[in-house]
């Protein structure tokens, strides 16, 4: 996974609540065996004016002007402005599969929904939380001025804006150490591999149904 | 110092570590596989040369491409049928026990998974999907993941988690006839919001769940997700004792008995406290429709669709503002005159035996509406199916105008052929009422099995208590 440190980066405001992760990518991407290629479709339902399907020259569709990421002052935004409980719904870490494979690297919203919080985090996507003013201050500046930009320092825990305003954000110690670090999740807990197996076998002792095969069933 | 709740129970008997950073490895006790969260998981397993930690602890099925139509003809899509052959693929390859498209055991993978006793209670049970927490109703921690933590699990079986919070949704009380499980979560989703849970484990409790048959307190897990939480839990009692004996993977003989006497401590102590505790009371929940595009979004069916104009929060205003264009609804309207154009009576939600037999009920010597284009029933699990053919259900449904298909999530979420056109209406047994959900453009109110029987006859919603059997 690619490190994450400092993002400065032109801001999008998505201004809707609860935007789910079934208005992220539609489903019928979600046949893809593979994690990258999302990016011409997130958001497809709101992006395009016709029916997206898979495996399909997205550059050839009619567009939806009226969508936000539509818009030419936004164009090549890697900050994502949201509203609260973003990314509330499926599972799908297509998600964030698609918002980083359409470029953006740090989303920014008063709550997300937790099985997508923690699928960010492992695509390299920082998601941040900032109190619901300073998100509407946010997306004020954003209207406001064209090709308004944000600073954002993971090591610091802050986002400044173009003026010099600095907003602190809070993250868990262990999501920032592996975004920071760009780190192998699955490879540091092998290294607690002993400690795995000491469990099973006092688990094994104690509950040895929950260790049966299933097979014959 | 208090009593422990169920969750921290559950928790403390799973945790393999502290990671020091808030942070806990978490061990996995059993894994359920399908289709669509998997394949990329198996290529980076692939990829770093890792072996699963322990196969057996893992279960495969297919259902969300399945089609519900002409199986023995294999998959039309094919990109379907290439994740499905994926699947089936790295199954053979890695020697997962997997049920296939043509195996009776077939179905929802949160069908499937309580229906063998492969979910048992005081499990830890994770899936890449968000519907997991279904398995909770057993007394076990099951919460949906994504990806990268199915590959986690897959090569470590545990994955890294925080500890949440703890809420208890307690409904007291009595529900009146024609209320169900799905009402009780619907009333409870409106009540606490979509995001309502979000950081918290949920236990559900109080005099109206322990009533609950196994089946209703799936239905009330599963949706936990949609309040925001990733797992809600419902204490073991004779009911979840019960309805474990004898299932395939259950437990055998002395190991029956040691289970059996583990599981009953799997219950909050009396002096456990939560964080939050919501309370509702059962006597006043009235059937539920969901009228937009949330399912916080819902209304008793004798109710009307609000008025966006009365929401004093601008972001809320507006939401609602989308959601009634978008369901193409106008403020005020009664529930009761919203006309569906099709039935699903299908999902990880509602197609257990217990909905189809509650659905039939209503159905029994009727017909489906005219206006009513499509209906169809889609059981849980191939089982399931089987089960309901015995008891001549298959006929009802049949007889009233339904289609009766074949096993898997089918228009829940459309990923197969089963999906709403733009601007179709759909009075639907699943669990969300999202924009496109269904199919692009696609208009879902969410409903109880009864009321989807009901909406089916009369081609409107209606109080399915006032329906005549």
């Amino acid at each position: 996974m690619e490190p994450l440190t400092q993002v400065d980066g032109l801001v999008a405001p998505l201004d809707r609540s609860n935007v789910d992760t079934d208005a992220i990518i539609p489903k019928q991407f979600l046949k893809s065996i593979h994690r990258t290629g999302f990016g011409p479709n997130l958001f497809d339902e709101w992006r395009y004016l016709d029916e997206g399907q898979p495996g399909q020259d997205c550059s050839q569709r009619p567009v939806n002007p009226d969508f936000v990421l539509n818009q030419p002052r936004y164009e090549g935004a890697s900050i994502l402005l949201a509203r609260e409980n973003f990314g509330c719904g499926s599972s799908r870490e297509h998600a964030p599969w698609a918002l980083a494979g359409y470029g953006f690297r740090v989303l920014i919203a008063p709550s997300f929904a937790d099985i997508f919080y923690n699928n960010c985090s492992k695509n390299g996507l920082l998601a941040l939380t900032l109190p619901a003013s300073t998100v509407q201050a946010l997306f004020e500046a954003t209207w406001a001025q064209e090709g308004f930009r944000l600073a954002v320092d993971l090591p610091e825990q802050a986002v400044t804006t173009p003026t010099g305003e600095r907003h602190h954000f809070d993250i868990d110690p262990h999501r920032k150490h592996m975004l920071v670090e760009g780190l192998d999740e699955i490879g540091l807990t092998l290294e607690h591999a002993d400690e795995i197996r000491a469990y099973e076998a006092q688990r094994r002792a104690v509950t040895p149904w929950l260790f049966s095969d299933l097979d014959p069933a | 110092m208090g009593g422990k709740t169920l969750y921290d129970k559950l928790w403390d008997a799973h945790a393999v570590r502290d990671n020091g950073d808030g942070t806990a490895l978490l061990y996995i006790d059993r894994q359920l596989v399908h289709e669509v969260t998997s394949p990329q998981a198996f290529e980076g397993l692939r990829l770093a040369d890792r072996p699963l930690w322990r196969v057996a602890a893992n279960l495969a099925v297919v259902d969300h491409n399945v089609p519900t139509t002409g199986r023995d003809q294999g998959i039309a899509d094919p990109i379907s049928a290439l994740q499905v052959e994926t699947l089936n693929r790295n199954c053979r390859e890695y020697g997962i026990t997997q049920f296939g498209l043509l195996d009776r055991r077939q179905g929802i993978v949160h069908i499937i998974g309580p229906e063998q006793g492969a979910t048992q209670p005081g499990m830890t049970v994770v899936c890449g999907d968000s519907h997991t927490s279904t398995h909770g109703a057993l007394g076990a921690l099951a919460f949906g993941i994504g990806t990268s933590e199915v590959e986690h699990a897959l090569a470590t079986q545990t994955v890294v988690q925080s500890r949440s919070k703890r809420m208890l949704i307690r409904v007291d009380g009595q529900t009146g006839p024609g209320v169900t499980a799905k009402d009780i979560m619907l009333a409870i989703i409106g009540k606490i919001g979509t995001a309502g849970g979000t950081g918290y484990a949920v236990e559900y409790g109080g005099e109206a769940i322990r009533a609950l048959s196994m089946a209703g307190r799936m239905t009330i897990c599963n949706m936990s997700i949609e309040a925001g939480a990733r797992c809600g839990m419902v204490a073991v009692d004779d009911t979840t004792i019960e309805y474990l004996r004898d299932r395939p993977y259950s437990p055998k003989g002395e190991l029956w008995d040691q289970a059996e006497a583990y599981w009953r401590t799997l219950v909050s102590d009396d002096d456990a406290e939560f964080d939050r505790v919501v309370t509702l009371d059962a006597a006043r929940i009235k059937p539920q429709v969901s009228w937009g595009t949330s399912p916080e979004m819902v209304a008793a069916v004798d109710g009307v669709v609000p008025d966006p104009a009365q929401e004093p929060d601008e972001t809320r205003r507006e939401g609602m503002q989308r959601a009634l264009d978008y369901m193409g609804l106008e403020p005020g309207t009664p529930i009761r005159e919203i006309r569906p154009e099709k039935i699903f009576i299908g999902s990880c939600t509602n197609s257990r035996i217990e909905d189809l037999r509650a659905a039939a009920q209503v159905l029994r010597g009727k017909r489906i509406a005219r206006g009513i284009r499509e209906a169809m029933v889609v059981p849980g699990s191939g089982l399931v199916k089987w089960q309901a053919e015995q008891e001549g259900l298959d006929q009802i449904f049949k007889d009233a105008g339904f289609e009766w298909r074949d096993a898997g999530c089918s228009m829940c979420l459309g990923m197969n052929p089963d999906r709403l056109s733009a601007g179709e209406r759909c009075a639907s047994t699943s669990n969300r009422n999202f924009e496109g959900r269904q199919g692009a453009g696609g208009r879902t109110h969410l409903v109880s099995p009864e009321m989807a029987a009901a909406a089916a006859v009369a081609g409107h919603f209606v109080d399915v208590r006032e329906l005549e059997h």
